[in-house]
Order: C-alpha cells, then sequence, then structure tokens
C-alpha cells in the first residue's frame, strides 16, 4: 500500500455554502437536488433506485465501499443518482462475494462524488434550511463556473421525471400463469417485481404514458403503482390512469409516488416536504392493526394531512411516528390501498412485506 | 397498551459484587431501570449485596437492601414491603439465577409477585445448550452443527456427517483441556480418542468448528405488543473464537451488507419472538461465514447484558430506561426518544460516527495464568473510543486504555520480533492489536496477517493505512509538514504526542503548530438520528471536523475526570464517586461536565452531567475540553489514580485543581518528603529508605532488616508490591521491578509482622475535619487493603488505639491541607499506631462506609471541595447499628492455574457489603478464624 494524496473537489449548495473535499467515483461536476440518507447499509441499493434520479445523495454513515458493489443487489440497470456526497470513502472491500469496488463502479457508471466533508454540517444545514439544489466538481473550483452550472440545474417542484426512469417497452416477469399484475412503471424498483414474482406473481411491467386502454387490454387481475422520483403533481397521464382503475374497481397497490399519484386521483392533494424522509429506521404504526413496522423511506413530497381531512374517499391507515405525516391511505369503498413508504425495502427492514401479502389477498378475495 | 397500573411496587435485583464477566454495566442498566420506574411513580425495592454500586442509593431507588443475593433475603424483603412485580433482567446472570430460584421455589407465586421484563421459560431455552438447538431448529434457524459422542464410534459418525474442520470439546473438563480444533480427517481419530479420555464421563461434543468466521452482535427491544426495533448491530474485530467480552468491537457493523444484515435482522427478530412472550431488552449472537455470507445463529440472551450497555452508550438509546417501561405494560410507540425528546422510541438509531471498544485485561494480577484469549472471559474492564471513522474511534480507544501507549503506535513501543508477532497473530491475547500493527510496520504480507488472523480485511486495511501514514509523517519536521497531513493525521485519530513523535518533535510544539494551522477539535453529538432530528441531550465526542455542535456557555463550570477502565485496583468505587461529585455540583449551581471514556460506567450516562463528553481520560482530550469550555476549575480527587495523575499537568498549565492543591497532593505521593511531614508532626511510621536499584537495596535491607516490604511509586493497586523476607528475593524483586518499571523510586519498608490493619476516611476544609469512618481489617496487616475484610467500627481496637488513628488523621489531614476527602492507612503493632500511607483522594471504602452509615459523605466532601460549605456546616448523624465488613471478591476461578494467594498486591475484582449484630456472628467467626490463610509473600 502506497501513501495517496487525493484530488481535491468543492461543493457549492444554493445558497452559496462551501464545502471542501476530494474526488471519489468520476471526476467531473455534477448537479442536483441534494438529499440525505440516514441508512448505515445499502449504498449501492440506494444509488441504483430510480426515485433518486437526478438528486445528489449524502450517505449519512461514516464509512461508505466497504463491502464493495454486488451485480444482484442492484435496484435498477445501473446508478440513478447524479452524484455522491461521502464522509469516508473505502475503495477497498473485504466481500468475498462482492464483484468490484464502489470506485469502480461509480467509475464505469460516470457517478461523480466527493469524499472526507464533513457530512454532517451538510444534514444539519439542509435539516435547518430545507431542501435546495447543489453542484459537485473535481473538475473546476472557479466558483463562478461552479455558480452558472447550479443555475442550470431544474427545480425539484413541479419537475416531472417519472417517464425519464420508467421502461420504453413493456415486459413482463414471473411466471405465465401466475396472478397477473399490471405494474405502472413511474421508477420502479427491482424488488417490488422480486416481492411479487416471490409470491407467484405475472408482472406486465407498462410504461409511464401507456394509454389506460392498452393496460386494460392485457386483463390482469390487479393493479399496481410504482415508485418514482420527482414532484407527483404534474403526472396527469399516471393520476388518469389511477382514475380509471378505481372507476372498474380493480384491486390496485401503490407504493411511494404510485402512493401520492393515488391520493391525487381521489382529489387529496401533495406538498413538497421541508427536506423529506430517507433512510431505513422511520416508525410507522398502521393504525388499523396497531402495530409499529420500521420502514425504509425515500421520499421528498408527501400527501397533505390537511386535504385528506376534508375527503371522505380516502383514510389514513399508516402514521409517521416521528411527524405524524400520513403512511398509508386505503380509497374509501374500493380495493385500494397504498403506503408512502417502500415494504419491498431493500435496502432495508423487511417489517412491511405483509402488504405485499395484502395485495395478493385482495387480488384472491375479488 | 400503555401502562399496566396495577404494578405500584417494583423489586430489582443487582448482580452483586463484580467479578470478571459481570461488571459496574449492571449498575448502570439497574439506576436506569430505578430511574425510570420513578418517573412513573412506582415505589422502587432494590436488593444488591455491592455497596459500591450508585443503583443502592437513596438518589435512586426508594427502598434499599444491601443484602445477599439470596431466597431468604428475597424473603425477607417481601414480608416487609407490598412488591407488585419483580424486575430480574437488569442485574445479569445473577439475577436471573435468582429470580428463577425463587420461582422454583414457588416465593413469587406466595406473594403475589408478578415477574416482569422476562419469561421464565424463555431463560430455560437459552440457557440450555441442547433446548436452544432444538427452538432454532423449530424456528428454522441455523446453528453451529454438533452432537455430544459418548463413543469412539458415534464420534467417528458425526465427524463424517458435518465434515472438517471441526471441534472436539469433552463434557465437563476446566479450561476446555483434552479438546481442541480438528482441521483434517488423518488427526480425528486421535483426538477423539484423548477428548474421550479427558472427559471424566468420556463425552465429547463435536461440532463444525467456525473459527475465523465473522462474529456480530445485535442488540433488541421488544414490546409486549411485539414489536422489535434492532438498537445496534455490533461487529467483532476479533472473529468468532475470541470470547465477545475479550472481542475488540465496533459499531455500527463495518462490512455488511444490506441483504446480509437484513436476514441477520430477521433471524434476530425471529428468535427473540420464537423464544417467549416478554418485553425488555435482548442480545443476540451471530456468526457469518466469510466465504458465502451464510449467518448461523450462536445464542440468545432475553436480558440486559453488557453489550447492551455498550450499545445504549454507542447509540445514545438508553436500553435499560426504555427496557424498563416496556416491562410496566407500555408499548414503543407511546414512547418518547429520550435523547430527541420530540421523535418516537420506536425506531431504530442511526449513527453518523463510529465507536470501537476495546477490553481492558490484567493479567498481571494473576500470575501463571494463561494468557491466550478465548471462549472464557478474561477480561477486567473496557473503554469506548468514539469517533467520526473507525481509524479516529480505534486510536482513541487505544488512547483510553491507560497502558502506557499514545495510541496505537507511532510511540516508539513497537515489538520488531517476527516469530512473536507471527504467534501472536494467531494465538490473540491481550495485544494482538499493537502486533497487528507492528506486522505491517515489519512488512509481514498483509495475505499472511489475515491467514493467521482471520480479521476481515477491511479492518486490516485500516491499520495498514495508519502504518503507510506514519511513514509519510515521518518524511517532514515539524517546519515542512504540510498542513494537509497534519489534519489528515489529527481526523485519523493522532495524538500530538504520536505525531511529535513521528516528526521528532515535542507534543507542546505539535500541538501549538496545529492550533496556529486552525486544526481544532470540534464537537459533534450523539444524537441517534445522524443529524436527521434537532436533539436536546448534551453527548459529545471530539473530532477534527469543520462544525463544532457543542456551545460553551457563560455559566460557571466544573469539569469531573472519570476514572476510565475498569481494572483491580480501580473500579465502580471510584464512579460512584464520580457520580455523587456531579450531583454535589449541580446542585450548588454549577454546570456540570464529566469526562470519561467507560461505557459500563453511570458516570458516562447522559443524564447525570449536564454535559457528557465521551473522550479519553488523556491530557490532550481533557486539555481541549478545558480550553472549549473555561471551567473554574477540575475535580481530581474523585476519580481514582487516573484522574489523580493529572492534576501535575493542569497545576502546569494553570488549570485550578479543585480542592486539595496538586502540591499537597504530590507530597502525599513522594514518600521522602512525606515521611518528613510525618516525623515533623512526631507521627510514627515504619523505617523505610528509598532505592533505585538493586545494590543500594540491599545495603539499605541490612540498615532496615527483614522482612521488607517492597512497593514502587506512583502504581495503582498495589501493583508489583511484595513482601520479600531475605536478601535473595529483595535482589530478585527488585531487578524484576526494574525491568518493569524503569527508573522507578522503589519503597523499603520494614515490615511490621502481625500487625492489625486499619484505615480512616475523612473529609477536611483546611481547618476542620471529620472522621467519616476508621475501617479494621480482619486479617493481618500485608494484605493490600482491597483484598481485605474490613470491619466498620473496628472491632478489637482499645480506645487507646482508636484515639492515636483519630489524632493522626487529622494532623496529616491538615499538614496536607486536605481540602476534601483522605484515605490513611495504618498497622498496629503492640498498642502503636504506624502510618503505613496516605491518599488525600476518594478512596474505595467510601462508598461502602456512605452506605454503611446512610449519609452521603461524597456529597458533602464535594461542596467542601468547592468552597461551598464548611465542616462546620454540616449535620453529621451517620446510622450506627452493629458492624458492617467489606467482602472482598475474587475471580480466580476463571484463571484455572492460579492459585488463590494474597498479598501487599491486590487481586480482587469486586466487593459485598454485610452486616452484622454484633461479633458472636457465625460469618464474622468464621471469616475472622481464617484470617491467616491466604498470606504469601
Amino acid at each position: 500500500m502506497k501513501y495517496n494524496k487525493k484530488h481535491p473537489a468543492k461543493i457549492l449548495l444554493q445558497d452559496g455554502t462551501i464545502f471542501h473535499g476530494v474526488s471519489i467515483g468520476k471526476k467531473g461536476t455534477a448537479g442536483g437536488e441534494i438529499c440525505f440518507n440516514t441508512g448505515m447499509t445499502g449504498y449501492q441499493e440506494i444509488y441504483t433506485d430510480p426515485s433518486y434520479f437526478g438528486q445528489i445523495i449524502v450517505n449519512t454513515h461514516s464509512h461508505i465501499g466497504n463491502y464493495g458493489t454486488l451485480k444482484k443487489e442492484q435496484e435498477s440497470g445501473a446508478p440513478k443518482i447524479n452524484g455522491v456526497i461521502i464522509n469516508s470513502f473505502s475503495a477497498d472491500f473485504s466481500r468475498k462475494q462482492a464483484d468490484t469496488s464502489l470506485q469502480q463502479y461509480l467509475e464505469e457508471a460516470g457517478i461523480v462524488g466527493v469524499a472526507e466533508v464533513d457530512t454532517r454540517k451538510i444534514v444539519r444545514h439542509i435539516r435547518d434550511k430545507g431542501a435546495m439544489n447543489v453542484i459537485i466538481s473535481s473538475e473546476t473550483e472557479d466558483e463562478a463556473t461552479l455558480k452558472k452550472e447550479l443555475e442550470k440545474v431544474p427545480k425539484m417542484e413541479g419537475l416531472e421525471l417519472a417517464s425519464k426512469v420508467s421502461t420504453k417497452e413493456a415486459y413482463t416477469v414471473g411466471d405465465e400463469g401466475g396472478i397477473k399484475i399490471a405494474a405502472l412503471d413511474l421508477g420502479i424498483k427491482q424488488n417490488i417485481l422480486n416481492s411479487l414474482v416471490e409470491r407467484g406473481c405475472h408482472v406486465k411491467v407498462f410504461p409511464a404514458r401507456t394509454a389506460v386502454d392498452e393496460i386494460f387490454g392485457w386483463g390482469a387481475d390487479g393493479y399496481f403503482i410504482s415508485n418514482g422520483p420527482g414532484d407527483p403533481a404534474p403526472l396527469d397521464f399516471a393520476i388518469d390512469t389511477v382514475k380509471a382503475i378505481l372507476e372498474k374497481d380493480k384491486p390496485l397497490f401503490g407504493i411511494c409516488l404510485g402512493h401520492q399519484v393515488m391520493a391525487l386521483a381521489c382529489g387529496v392533494s401533495t406538498y413538497k416536504m421541508h427536506h423529506g424522509h430517507r433512510g431505513i429506521n422511520h416508525p410507522v404504526k398502521n393504525l388499523e392493526t396497531g402495530k409499529g413496522e420500521i420502514t425504509s423511506q425515500n421520499h421528498g413530497f408527501a400527501v397533505s394531512e390537511e386535504s385528506i381531512k376534508s375527503s371522505d374517499k380516502v383514510s389514513v391507515t399508516h402514521m409517521n411516528l416521528n411527524d405524524q405525516t400520513i403512511e398509508g391511505i386505503k380509497i374509501n369503498g374500493k380495493k385500494a390501498f397504498s403506503v408512502q413508504y417502500h415494504p419491498e425495502s431493500s435496502p432495508g427492514p423487511h417489517d412491511s412485506r405483509y402488504l405485499f401479502d395484502n395485495f395478493i389477498d385482495l387480488i384472491k378475495n375479488n | 397498551m400503555p401502562k399496566d397500573n396495577n404494578i405500584k411496587s417494583v423489586l430489582i435485583i443487582g448482580s452483586g459484587p463484580i467479578i470478571i464477566g459481570q461488571a459496574c454495566e449492571f449498575d448502570y442498566s439497574g439506576s436506569q431501570a430505578s430511574r425510570s420506574l420513578r418517573e412513573e411513580g412506582i415505589e422502587v425495592t432494590l436488593i444488591n449485596s455491592n455497596p459500591a454500586t450508585i443503583m443502592t442509593d437513596p438518589v435512586t431507588a426508594d427502598n434499599i437492601y444491601l443484602l445477599p443475593l439470596e431466597k431468604k433475603c428475597i424473603i425477607q424483603i417481601l414480608k416487609k414491603h407490598k412488591i407488585d412485580a419483580v424486575l430480574p433482567t437488569m442485574g445479569g446472570q445473577t439475577a436471573l439465577n435468582l429470580a428463577i430460584d425463587c420461582d422454583k421455589a414457588g416465593i413469587w407465586e406466595k406473594f403475589n409477585v408478578k415477574i416482569i421484563g422476562v419469561d421464565i421459560n424463555a431463560i430455560e431455552t437459552t440457557e440450555n445448550r441442547e433446548k436452544f438447538r432444538l427452538k432454532m431448529h423449530e424456528l428454522g434457524i441455523d446453528v453451529c452443527k454438533g452432537e455430544t459422542a459418548t463413543s469412539f464410534l458415534q464420534g467417528k459418525e458425526i465427524a463424517q456427517e458435518i465434515g472438517f474442520p471441526l471441534v472436539i470439546r469433552p463434557s465437563y473438563t476446566l479450561g476446555g483441556t483434552g479438546g481442541g480444533f480438528v482441521e483434517k480427517p488423518e488427526y480425528f481419530e486421535k483426538a477423539l480418542n484423548s477428548g474421550l479420555h479427558a472427559s471424566p464421563i468420556h463425552e465429547v461434543l463435536v461440532e463444525r468448528s467456525i473459527l475465523g468466521w465473522k462474529e456480530y452482535e445485535v442488540e433488541l427491544i421488544r414490546d409486549n405488543n411485539g414489536n422489535v426495533i434492532i438498537i445496534c448491530s455490533i461487529e467483532n474485530f476479533d472473529p468468532m473464537g475470541v470470547h465477545t467480552g475479550d472481542s475488540i468491537t465496533v459499531a455500527p457493523a463495518m462490512t455488511l451488507p444490506d441483504t446480509v444484515y437484513q436476514e441477520m435482522r430477521n433471524l434476530a427478530i425471529k428468535m427473540i419472538n420464537g423464544i417467549g412472550q416478554f418485553a425488555g431488552g435482548c442480545n443476540v449472537q451471530f456468526a457469518v461465514n466469510p466465504e458465502d455470507d451464510s449467518i448461523i445463529a450462536i445464542e440468545i440472551n432475553p436480558r440486559v447484558s453488557r453489550s447492551s450497555a455498550l450499545a445504549s452508550k454507542a447509540t445514545g438509546y438508553p436500553i435499560a430506561k426504555i427496557a424498563a417501561k416496556l416491562a410496566i405494560g407500555y408499548n414503543l410507540d407511546e414512547l418518547n426518544n429520550q435523547i430527541t425528546k420530540t421523535t418516537s422510541a420506536y425506531f431504530e438509531p442511526a449513527l453518523d460516527y463510529v465507536i470501537v471498544k476495546i477490553p481492558r485485561w490484567n493479567f498481571d494480577k494473576f500470575k501463571g495464568s494463561d494468557r491466550h484469549l478465548g471462549l472464557q472471559m478474561k477480561s477486567v474492564g473496557e473503554v469506548m473510543g468514539i469517533g467520526r471513522n473507525f481509524q479516529e474511534a480505534l486510536q482513541k480507544a487505544c488512547q483510553s486504555l491507560e497502558i502506557k501507549r499514545n495510541g496505537l503506535g507511532a510511540d516508539g513501543k513497537e515489538v520488531r520480533d517476527q516469530e512473536q508477532i507471527v504467534d501472536s497473530l494467531k494465538n490473540p491475547s491481550w495485544n494482538r492489536l499493537f502486533h497487528i500493527y507492528d506486522a505491517f510496520k515489519l512488512g509481514i504480507p498483509f495475505s499472511t496477517i489475515q491467514d493467521l488472523s482471520k480479521i476481515d480485511k477491511w479492518f486490516l486495511n485500516q491499520i495498514e493505512e495508519l502504518v503507510v501514514l506514519e511513514a509519510e509523517i515521518e518524511k517532514f519536521t515539524l517546519d515542512t509538514i504540510p498542513t494537509d497531513l497534519l489534519r489528515v493525521a489529527k481526523e485519523k485519530g493522532y495524538a500530538d504526542r504520536q505525531i511529535a513523535h513521528l516528526l521528532k518533535a515535542l507534543e507542546s510544539e505539535v500541538y501549538q503548530k496545529r492550533i496556529d494551522l486552525g486544526i481544532k477539535r470540534v464537537y459533534k453529538l450523539v444524537d441517534t438520528c445522524a443529524a436527521e432530528f434537532e436533539a436536546k441531550t448534551p453527548y459529545y465526542y471530539s473530532s477534527f471536523e469543520e462544525e463544532n455542535e457543542s456551545i460553551a456557555t457563560d455559566k460557571q463550570k466544573i469539569v469531573v475526570l472519570g476514572s476510565g477502565p475498569n481494572r483491580i485496583g480501580q473500579g465502580i468505587e471510584f464512579d460512584y464517586c464520580c457520580v455523587h461529585g456531579v450531583l454535589a455540583a449541580r446542585e450548588c449551581g454549577y454546570e456540570t461536565i464529566m469526562i470519561n471514556c467507560n461505557p459500563e460506567t453511570v458516570s458516562t450516562d447522559f443524564d447525570v452531567a449536564d454535559k457528557l463528553y465521551f473522550e479519553p481520560v488523556f491530557w490532550e482530550h481533557i486539555y481541549d475540553i478545558i480550553m472549549h469550555e473555561k471551567p473554574i476549575g477540575v475535580i481530581v480527587q474523585l476519580g481514582g489514580q487516573t484522574a489523580l495523575k493529572l492534576a501535575e499537568k493542569l497545576h502546569r498549565y494553570g488549570i485550578k485543581v479543585i480542592g486539595t492543591s496538586f502540591e499537597a497532593l504530590d507530597l502525599a505521593e513522594d514518600r521522602g518528603s512525606f515521611s518528613d511531614l510525618l516525623k515533623a508532626n512526631d507521627i510514627p511510621y515504619p523505617k523505610y529508605g528509598v532505592i533505585e536499584d538493586a545494590d543500594t537495596a540491599i545495603s539499605l535491607s541490612r540498615k532496615l532488616g527483614f522482612p521488607l516490604l517492597v512497593r514502587p511509586s506512583y502504581v495503582l493497586g498495589g501493583q508489583s508490591m511484595k513482601i520479600v523476607i531475605n536478601e535473595k528475593e529483595l535482589e530478585s524483586h527488585v531487578v524484576n521491578l526494574l525491568k518493569d518499571i524503569p527508573g522507578n523510586k522503589v519503597l523499603l519498608d520494614h515490615f511490621l509482622e502481625g500487625a492489625y490493619e486499619a484505615e480512616a476516611d475523612a473529609i477536611c476544609d483546611g481547618e476542620d475535619i471529620y472522621i467519616i469512618g476508621i475501617m479494621q481489617h480482619i486479617e493481618p496487616a500485608g494484605i493490600h487493603s482491597g483484598d481485605s475484610y474490613a470491619v466498620l467500627p473496628p472491632y478489637n481496637l482499645g480506645d487507646f488505639v482508636i484515639q492515636q488513628i483519630e489524632k493522626y488523621t487529622k494532623k496529616i489531614a491538615l499538614a496536607l491541607k486536605t481540602v476534601g476527602l483522605i484515605n490513611i492507612q495504618f498497622a498496629i503493632k503492640d498498642d502503636r499506631v504506624y502510618i503505613i500511607e496516605a491518599n488525600p483522594r476518594a478512596s474505595r471504602t467510601v462508598p461502602f462506609i456512605c452506605k454503611a452509615y446512610k449519609e452521603p459523605y461524597v456529597n458533602f466532601a464535594t461542596k467542601v471541595m468547592l468552597g461551598e460549605k464548611k465542616i462546620k456546616d454540616f449535620d453529621f448523624k451517620p446510622t450506627k447499628n452493629g458492624y458492617a465488613i467489606k467482602v472482598p471478591v475474587f475471580s480466580f476461578n476463571k484463571f484455572p492455574n492460579v492459585n488463590k494467594e494474597l498479598g501487599p498486591e491486590m487481586k480482587s475484582t469486586g466487593e459485598a457489603i454485610y452486616f452484622i449484630e454484633d461479633l458472636m456472628d457465625d460469618y464474622f467467626l468464621n471469616v475472622y478464624s481464617e484470617r491467616n490463610l491466604y498470606l504469601s509473600k
């Protein structure tokens, strides 16, 4: 082993705050909305989760890279994030099963990163000031250049990103002959598909903007609206799809962005949160069973508590125990429910996998 | 479900005296549980025979019973109080066992007492290997494959089924004799044969070898609703084969991917739900095969443990406090996170830092003991380092150990003997960590180090990085070192002293340089949530990053220095004193700041001081905190020798030592000047002399006459103290001693053979003095006071002797200008009292006297130290009924090759208190009749 002097890198936040660190991953410049994830495991799953599309992730865990990367532990074909900010980065890993180091993985995927940063300071900053955009660079330290680049980064609010990460062509997973699920792909995570297939489902994944009649044409037993990036408000095509499914009174399940879309379809509004929930330790109470679950979360928008109070179409089924935000709803008189968090986890605890069973039961009882 | 309102009165069972494997972590959990229940308006009754605990203090519980942990004492309590429920999970295995005994005897049922926090059947499942195995099988959880064989044929069949490598463990043999690892089939028959013969019942356990697998612990909490959360994952740096209590451990787990971690989490939840219905804390241990990430369960402990104390300190999540609330019916979602105060207690802590725990061993106290680490725990204490990264945490933990190292490496103390290093990598003892560093430094290949130690590559890599960094630093001098490089070294936990060694400069120069360059410590909060939420609890650690979160107030502040890791000679007693010191200073209106690095303690509970700095009790860290907080002074006399020895530097740097001045502390330590003081005050002491080599020792011995007590200065618990009876013994001991502690000033005292020993503790305000207690030892002089039975008050000293003791105590305390506590030890021969030594600080016996006389002497003494009160302001009203005996407790059974032999060097690990009404008591008479039994040279 030799002593390596590392290449400097710079972080510029939208409010002008600057941080210095060293370059990891690909050398370059990248911008996006900055957000932090408090999970202590699962960096690869986070980076490949399409819901993080266009964002720059701050991992709060002090060491990242320790166990390398493994192809089969991805949540989509490749990293979807725009960049990473890390405290201590390990280019070396110890896991025998691993394919490559995180350094190689990020480089190959063209992901720019900055390490050796006081990430805790950044987190406290975002916690106080709220979500904002950021530019990171290991190419230039010139502030004017970085500022110009930062201006090009679009604002997250009102941004429709789902169709950008959605599949271009419909495809199926799981054995034919199983329960037929039509999944609307707004940025679906691999483990959602795995969770359905494990339960004997035959899933057809449709591109985000598929016409509703085409979806109905496949004749599914149940419908699923996936997670995904961006603001749910501009997703009128998905909202219409949900409305049509509800009209037909088919079993319907939504996760994360899908949950928000379902709320919007019922006339309940959504809002941009101060700095969102991202981590694998969020406590949620199931109001119907009284039991709790530790959940995996990744969302910057949420269903409005105020709006839901005045709605007779939607009831709250799950609540966040930290801040009492809405975590799950059911649509009154319909076979439809959704959750804000990620029952498929990956990364995160498996406490909420029962929701997939509930969905299957709903279909079977239909 | 909310609180069970039928529970109005709870009995908590403590863990008794400190022994290896069961230490002061149970004082921490017991006192937390007690406070937690009292918050709910529940009357708490406590039983524990250990007087040095905070849990047995009136500040902690309503009714306190300092009684032996026996059924008859439980009955005695139940007859006196209406107890609704018993909480037996806070006092380790001792408390659980007592609860089971009482259950079997029908005691709980008879008195209508509900057992809370545990399911008795669950304990049965977890303690019995076979039941555990069956249970895991039923739950579909893998355990280590193995079976017992009682014949050669059976053994061969089992081996064929489980494959190689495997382990043979003969039943009922001490310390695993006759057993061992078998790598290949060709060695099996011979090993099986010898194993079967070694076992007195000719039975062996043939088990798959998982030596070298990665070892993990998971700390969980479960409520009555079946909600389970993981508080902390802990990874053992030392792989399977070393007892987890003897392993270096790291939290959170460093090398687990999410898939494997979540599988482990699922297994842990399945196990806790599978073994029984109960609400409380639980610990599960796993082994992970590094080849394929497969997991097997090792054991489950349905109670709070040493690891849960560590996990509480590591995460900030107070496990015992919450577990106690769950035991009385609350569910997790009904409780608040104690750190943020606003979010839910139902969550899993997220860490944005790393903790490293390193055990502290005392093999030097057990001459002839097997120093290898294995399946039985041998350490006596532990330290925890918190850092923003692993390397920083590791360096801090090494700096906390007080083993005369300045951290890991860079102190010129490395071993360069390749053979010794290689052997140590494979056969770990207390120093393997240091030898891994030495191995890299010596250029032993990475693969060899990994093959021999089986330690995960990531950890080894981190250590190699340090060695590489040092080589880079050594290329520079103090003037030429680049700022970035100096900053990196500090970020990785290097002490100024280590950097000074590498740069061949002075510690003070490195300090000045980095301060000039703006490389300063900042303090970060332990907040359970990686800064996601604002936290209210002032629990800090230092690091070298940008943002400081510990804002110094403009209040008047007092720093209390803790006593560091527990070890023989310095244990829980000093933590008791520190906690009371903090509470007393707070009562006087000061902001209190605690500095300590021992995760087992009550003093490092974030509820105790106004601010807790979990930092090494190591000069650089202390000084930086003092510079940051600017306290009016530092209390050093409560934290044992660890804190006391920092007095000199504090004094030198112009920082006020609260109470007795540094000069007086130094005077008492320096035997020459102290004897002059005694002479000037006309106080007798044994004839003595000071020597620095064996030649003068011999000539001095002819003047003093044998037997002689040989004792080095500035040591703890009588380390290397010995009574010698002839010149040959003297010579060999002095030579040995100076080899271990070069340059030491060794004292030779004429040993008063057959003398009685007594000691007195007193509080002095510089003018007046109050003797809080005089104790007479049952054993003759020559046995360390910590190892002696001490009787309070004296049992057969005449008025004339007592008067001399009182007179001398007063004279010495005043002559030393004591402000605070002082302890003086006496030898009494032919009615004449001689002074053996005086320590102007809190002693081991102070908590014992507080408990026996039911008065808060540390509180009083602290107020005197602070100048808030004078002796005459107190109305002393000790409760004096009969006698209290301080009973020393040993852990010799952990070292099968070591005989119980007592002498001037302390060997006991703990103590109990035993009250007797009069001197005709059988217990006393029995101890008295055996008083000479164990005295050795």
